[in-house]
């Protein structure tokens, strides 16, 4: 119940597919999606592999909830060793394919091997085979949706696929869903496409049961009216999406700006959600058409967007002119804030094309950033650019570096390298805005010193959904802590990223946690599934995930001195706003981490915590 | 009195919460492939359209269909299809102008909108009141009234 309790293997050097039953015992201690995932994973590979190689795994799981009517019950989670990182990566998407992959009576598809040449999974309920994406390869995410739609023969078909960005290397490659939903980090797309694997098209109509079918309907009416009656899911996130975040982030002094020189910017109205809802004069429409939800979510913060068809990025381009997945504040940050780029429509088009083409707009953005800094300080010239003249601020130069990236040519291939290898090639590597190589996002850690610890112990690198103490430090959820203290930050850390990781094992959206609690979800997760799911059987399910992907991430090679964060951010001090002053305060934090953790001086886990959670 | 589904478009999400909600009352798990109201994506022009039988008042099934499967619910007003007469002969899927009566391979008959009796789940399920049930006599009245805001707006200026 829940699970489907099936598992599809895929051979991709022998061009095989079978079907084997999903280890329940495993089940019973990692629950689904990313705990679960990873749990195959680990016990699969070799932590030592390159990540792009045949002996690497890559895994699309879905998560016991996924399928159902519980609100924001449409996630999937990609699991593999991370193309950018050489750590775990976990990447998570929302839209209509995971929920589709689960009706057609999969917990999960393993992707093992290489195939000779390109090809793409088919899954029509029980039946899957690999075919050829011959005439797929060379071809954006954009075409090949619509393609495989086709060729199915089902319009109701889903598909994810990547890019040319995945195909060619790009080493931030996603995997795009449902045209414009996507397991976005860490170069999960990278992997796929190194497996010569172009995409997979599902359709399921088996359906998703649970096991007690009354007592879910009454628990999952609970959490919805819960999401419906909170002031952020129920009203800031449906109107505004996530950019409603871009003016408080700033007036938090925590908005990294300029590659993380300063922590305002003067521009952020203009790219956040106050940005898109203006009523531009050259057509008299805005930037935002709708929001959109993913299957099952009662929220809907996702963001419909046109861009101005006179705008100079989409002239004469009427492939761009329709309606799309608009900015996401990750994306508006990354794309717009660091790099001082206050041009809402360029940097929509630039989202457009990191969706088209599969890339993270986060690592790209971030990655364009450090690239515009040594630039301006003549580390890199314009005939490492090809001429092209990256200032910040220079929207043009983003246009352009954003097209060549989405076809990894030109200076978009070193781009595509991300910023911690591009900024050692050009002998700067204290300018990369990275933790564990992975480019961190849109909150600076000297204004938000939990994030600082979160984005340095992060199991997939810098990233603000591993523990999202924002909500704490910002919002207020579950209670107001200060944010420029470090005092608490720990256990606030460890807090989040254990309960982020059963949540994430879960089937649901992460985003539920600005109103549900693990007591709202415990019950929705116990009415679906066997045996008795608390909250506290959920938390210690996610301190004991977060273990695991320790374990794997040290047995890489990783060590506790990875666990750290740019010099910039630990010796520079914020210039403006409420953290003039600070630094990010992270060898206050991190010993008591260690300890809280159960983990020695150095960062490895003891004996006892892993017998303790039977990792 | 008779109530009718009420669907604003503008309001729908695309969450298909009308769909799990559907196909669990009638095929008893979260199956959207096996629901009667379908959520149409229009992506480009970022529409998204929920879409069922209207339950015609001379309704094209009822006539095709050659073995009077198909009957009406008067209480509801709701076209309801007697499983242990259809022969799934599919000429109601004909001659339905809407699409909105199909043929399940799973049972041989085939399936579409009863209003659940007079209680539809779809309408119970939807977040945002994109689907509403309402006094079938009424169902532009929230339209007549956003029109008539706008028609009195030049008298008030």
């Amino acid at each position: 119940m829940a699970w489907t309790e099936k598992i599809l293997r895929v051979n991709l050097t022998k061009g095989t597919c079978e079907s084997e039953p999903l280890n329940m015992d495993w089940a019973a201690k990692y629950l689904g999606q990313r705990g679960l995932a990873t749990k195959y994973l680990v016990e699969e590979i070799d932590p030592k592999v390159d990540p792009l190689s045949p002996d690497n795994k890559l895994i699309f799981a879905t998560g016991p909830l996924t399928g159902t009517c519980a609100s924001t019950s449409a996630r999937y989670s990609v699991i593999t060793k991370g193309a950018l990182t050489g750590a775990i990566a976990c990447s998570n998407s929302g839209g209509y394919f995971g929920a589709e992959l689960k009706m057609a009576g999969w917990d999960m598809i393993i992707f093992e091997g290489k195939s000779s040449s390109p090809v793409y999974l088919s899954i029509v309920n029980d039946v899957a085979e690999l075919r050829s994406a011959e005439h797929l390869w060379g071809r954006s995410v954009w075409e090949v949706e619509p393609a495989l739609k086709a060729e199915s023969g089902d319009p109701q078909t889903r598909v994810c696929s990547i890019g040319v960005a995945g195909e060619t290397g790009v080493l931030f490659a996603c995997i795009v869903n449902d045209l414009h939903r996507a397991a976005g980090r860490s170069g999960v797309g990278t992997v796929m496409g190194s497996k010569n694997l172009k995409a997979i098209a599902v359709r399921g109509t088996l359906g998703v049961t649970v096991k007690d079918p009354k007592a879910f309907m009454e628990a999952t009416a609970a959490g919805k009216k819960v999401l419906a009656d909170n002031a952020v899911t129920g009203e800031g996130l449906p109107a505004f999406g996530t950019q409603i975040l871009m003016n408080i982030i700033n007036e938090s002094g925590a908005l990294p700006s300029k590659n993380s020189s300063d922590v305002q910017f003067d521009g952020a109205t203009k790219i956040g959600a106050e940005g898109m809802a203006e009523i531009r004069a050259s057509d008299g429409k805005a930037n935002l058409v709708t929001k959109q939800a993913c299957f099952g979510c009662t929220i809907a913060c996702g963001r419909i967007s046109q861009i101005d068809k006179d705008h100079f990025t989409v002239v004469n381009k009427p492939e761009y002119w329709g309606a799309s997945g608009g900015l996401e504040y990750e994306a508006a940050w990354a794309l717009g804030a660091a790099t001082q780029i206050d041009d809402i429509e360029c940097l929509t088009y630039v989202n457009f094309l990191c969706n088209e083409q599969g890339y993270d707009p986060i690592s790209f953005g971030s990655t364009v950033a450090a690239a515009m800094e040594m630039f301006e300080d003549g580390d890199l010239t314009a005939k490492d650019t090809g001429g092209i003249e990256l200032k910040f601020g220079s929207a043009e130069a983003l246009t352009q570096i954003a097209e060549l990236t989405g076809k990894n040519e030109g200076f978009g291939a070193e781009i595509g390298l991300g910023s911690k290898r591009l900024c050692e090639k050009y002998g700067r590597p204290e300018l990369s805005m990275t933790s564990k190589g992975q480019e961190f996002p849109a909150y600076d850690p000297r204004a938000i010193q939990g994030m600082g610890l979160g984005y340095a112990t992060s199991n997939r690198g810098g990233c603000h959904l591993r523990g999202y103490t924002v909500a704490s430090e910002i919002l207020g959820i579950p209670e107001k802590t200060d944010p420029l203290e470090t005092e608490g930050k720990a256990g606030l850390v460890k807090a989040f990223q254990d309960a982020t990781a059963a949540v994430d094992s879960s089937g649901l959206c992460l985003f539920t946690t600005f109103a549900w609690s693990l007591d709202d979800i415990a019950p929705q997760v116990d009415a679906a599934c066997d045996g008795d799911w608390t909250p506290e059987r959920l938390a210690e399910t996610g301190e004991r995930i977060w273990n695991m992907e320790r374990q794997f991430n040290l047995a890489a090679g990783f060590t506790g001195k990875d666990d750290t964060l740019p010099q910039r951010l630990l010796k520079e001090a914020a210039k403006t706003g409420p953290a003039e002053g600070k630094i990010a305060g992270l060898d206050v934090m991190l010993p008591e981490y260690y300890e809280l953790r159960g983990w020695t001086a150095d960062g490895i886990p003891s004996n006892q915590t892993l017998e303790r959670l039977g990792v | 009195m008779q109530k009718s589904l009420n669907i604003d478009p503008e309001k729908c999400t695309g969450c298909l919460q009308c769909e799990l909600a559907c196909s669990l009352e009638h095929e008893g798990s979260f199956n959207p492939a096996k629901s009667r109201i379908k959520v149409i994506e229009f992506g480009s022009q970022g529409r998204m359209v929920p879409y069922t039988c209207t339950q015609c008042a001379d309704a094209w099934c009822v006539k095709a269909c050659p073995v009077n499967a198909i009957v009406i619910n008067h209480a509801t007003g709701a076209k309801e299809v007697l499983e242990d007469v259809c022969v799934g002969c599919k000429v109601c899927t004909i001659a339905c102008p809407f699409g909105t009566i199909n043929y399940s391979q799973d049972t041989g008959k085939v399936v579409k909108c009863d209003l659940c009796g007079g209680d539809p789940k779809c309408v119970t399920a939807c977040p945002t009141e994109a689907i509403t049930y309402v006094n079938a006599d009424t169902t532009g009245y929230d339209r007549m009234r956003a029109s008539a805001a706008i028609a009195d707006a030049g008298a008030q200026a």
